[in-house]
């Protein structure tokens, strides 16, 4: 008799699925938050008084495995240098027709001058609007990366480049979890550590979120997190919107 | 005239057919075509939003508010296509097809009683497109002469795939109208008539004389799967079955004709809900407050309900059920449906002549059932034999093989 109930088992799970909410995201209309290490576009970052942080030093080109960097150093001039050490990147150029987007060259940088975003949405109908140069590369005087016209920058996908460097550090040791070893950027100050294998993180300092506190209700119900569970995740939630709301009504 | 007048009251008043009578009957026959195209529309949209919502998707959104308007831009994109016909194909049955699925789909729609009776200048209309004296055989007519369509499509294609449909078709189809003919010939010993209107009136005194209760539930749920089979919707969809036959029948139909089939299809499903909800549910039947002037709307509402409620549980069925292997159809059809309803069918006909002869009837069908039951088994174990089993692949010798040692045979 169970058994042959079981047969109405499926007649009630995809009724249950009406209840739920839609996995679907209306992709170009709406998108879903990046994952916190996600490897996008590059950035070349800047000190805060506004240096440079590349030294041209060509680290970058040589463990790229693609060969999509070209770098050329050059002496920095006396008179107005651009970088504060010896030298700086003279040419900059990154081929996004070869990137793989895997960031070695972001691990091989001793100056964390190099970076990624978490924009990958950029295409381009030219060849030569695939290399990137300096010009388009470099933050802008307020440490933004520069959006250009064919890029589709959202909330947040600047906020924390290179994230996956900061959850361990530069020299990828993981008992310097947390540790900040980077200098500061220009706009973002030091950047927080994002949390790495021993689960301790600062999401509020980080900007970052676990994706499955982002989408709770996508989950088997016993694998929700507590905080979104019954009433109170409810209200939580709505506390949540409460900001967005607020910065639509300004704008 | 007088045949039509022993079941439309809007032919007894006079003898004669005047001009307003003409004029009822056309704009009957306008409205019920009107509604039953509208109606395919939100079908179609319902069907797509309601399985999205199962699949935890979000379906047509794009035209219209909440992509309504999603099937009239599918359709006009069909329109607008190319209308090939396949070099190989029959051209005349290739055209005629589509029309054999489409004119019955509406015919039958117009069996349907949507509401009471009401009057205008004097006639009593039955909010009913027609109701002739043989109603319900119509129904089973025309959903005969659809299996034409399908198969005369699949055949007239000249392609392997839409004529395996077509056989499938035409063998699915005769097999479960076996059984929906006899849950019909249950509703009518019971009413007593083969008018629908008088069908819906027999049940019409509360929820307790609905055919559903009436007849006990056999007969509703034997009708159920026999008409998803019948408008070879899944679980049932062999015909259509896209990972075995790419399209069906209709894989070589392009543009409107396709088109025309696809209308059908969901003309079906509605016209088949509502015959459910005729047949079984008591049609309009049900709660009505007694609001002046406005008391004919709730029947037509109830009507609304129960046929959208059916609707529903065919895409709910679409949602949940894997489909059917073609054997397991085949099982299902003929070796439980048919047996299950002719079975209940006497002892229904034997509890209306006398209680006595129901309990009698009923000790015949138990007994019939067991031997039935038996000989099934019988029928699968015998196929085990060894006899009747090919041998395996390289146990026995191949088609080539055969051929060469015969022809050597014949050179010695």
């Amino acid at each position: 008799m169970a058994r042959a109930l079981d047969f109405f088992g499926g007649f009630k799970l995809t009724f249950q699925h009406l209840t739920r909410p839609t996995v679907t995201t209306s992709y170009p209309k709406a998108k879903r938050p990046k994952q916190p290490r996600q490897h996008g576009r590059h950035v070349l970052n800047r000190y805060e008084d506004g240096m440079e942080k590349c030294i041209g030093c060509e680290l970058c080109a040589g463990v790229c495995p693609v060969n999509c960097i070209y770098v050329r150093g050059l002496d920095n001039p006396p008179d107005h240098p651009v970088s504060p050490g010896e030298r700086y990147g003279y040419i900059y150029e990154i081929n996004y027709l070869r990137c793989i987007h895997c960031d070695l060259c972001v691990e091989a940088c001793p100056t964390q001058a190099i970076t990624e975003s978490k924009m990958f949405e950029f295409s381009f109908t030219n060849r030569s609007d695939a290399i990137y140069t300096k010009a388009e590369l470099l933050v802008d005087d307020q440490g933004f990366p520069q959006r250009l016209p064919w890029e589709d920058w959202r909330d947040g996908e600047a906020a924390m480049t290179g994230g996956w460097m900061r959850a361990t550090s530069p020299n990828g040791d993981a008992a310097y979890e947390g540790v900040v070893q980077w200098t500061a950027d220009l706009g973002a100050g030091v950047r927080a550590a994002e949390a790495g294998q021993s689960g301790v993180r600062d999401d509020e300092a980080t900007g970052s979120k676990q994706l499955r506190n982002i989408f709770p209700k996508h989950f088997e119900p016993e694998d929700v997190p507590l905080q979104f569970r019954g009433l109170q995740g409810k209200l939580n939630e709505a506390r949540a919107k409460m900001p967005k709301r607020r910065r639509r009504a300004k704008s | 005239m007088s045949w039509l007048a022993t079941t439309d009251p809007l032919f007894t008043n006079s003898g004669h057919v005047g001009l307003a009578i003409i004029v009822i009957v056309v704009v009957k026959m306008l409205l019920g075509l009107g509604l039953l195209m509208t109606s395919v529309i939100l079908m179609i949209w319902f069907e797509r939003k309601a399985i999205s919502d199962m699949q935890s998707r979000i379906g047509p959104q794009r035209w219209g508010p909440f992509g309504l308007l999603q099937t009239l831009a599918d359709g006009l994109k069909l329109i607008l296509k190319e209308d090939l016909i396949p070099s190989e194909a029959d051209r005349t049955v290739f055209k005629l097809a589509p029309f054999l699925v489409l004119v019955p789909a509406i015919i039958t729609f117009g069996l349907v009683p949507i509401g009471g009776t009401l009057t205008i200048a004097g006639h009593k209309v039955l909010l009913q497109v027609a109701n002739p004296p043989m109603g319900i055989l119509l129904l089973l007519a025309m959903s005969g002469i659809s299996v034409y369509g399908v198969m005369l499509a699949g055949w007239s294609s000249g392609s392997k795939y839409p004529l395996l449909s077509s056989v499938r078709a035409s063998a699915q189809m005769i097999s479960y109208e076996a059984a929906l003919g006899m849950t019909i010939v249950t509703v009518v010993l019971v009413t007593g008539s083969l008018s629908v209107h008088n069908i819906v009136t027999s049940q019409a005194d509360g929820v307790w004389h609905w055919n559903l209760i009436r007849l006990g539930v056999v007969p509703f749920v034997v009708f159920v799967i026999a008409i998803t089979a019948e408008l070879n919707r899944p679980p049932f969809d062999v015909v259509e079955a896209e990972s075995e036959l790419v399209g069906g029948f209709h894989t070589e139909y392009s543009s409107f004709r396709f088109a025309i089939f696809f209308l059908a299809e969901y003309m079906n499903t509605i016209t088949m809900s509502a015959i459910i909800v005729t047949l079984f549910l008591g049609g309009p039947a049900g709660w009505a407050p007694n609001v002046a002037h406005l008391k004919w709307l709730f029947p037509i509402a109830w009507f609304l309900v129960k046929t959208v409620g059916f609707a529903f549980c065919y895409i709910w069925f679409r949602a949940s059920l894997p489909r059917f292997r073609y054997d397991q159809l085949m099982d299902l059809g003929w070796k439980r449906l048919i047996p299950l309803s002719l079975g209940w069918m006497l002892i229904v006909a034997g509890f209306l002549v006398a209680p006595g002869w129901g309990f009698m009837m009923g000790a015949v069908v138990l007994l019939a059932y067991s031997v039935l039951a038996r000989a099934f088994s019988l029928g699968q174990t015998r196929e085990v034999g060894v006899d009747s089993v090919l041998p395996m692949v390289g146990a026995r010798p191949l088609p080539g093989e055969v051929l060469r040692s015969s022809s050597d045979e014949g050179s010695d």
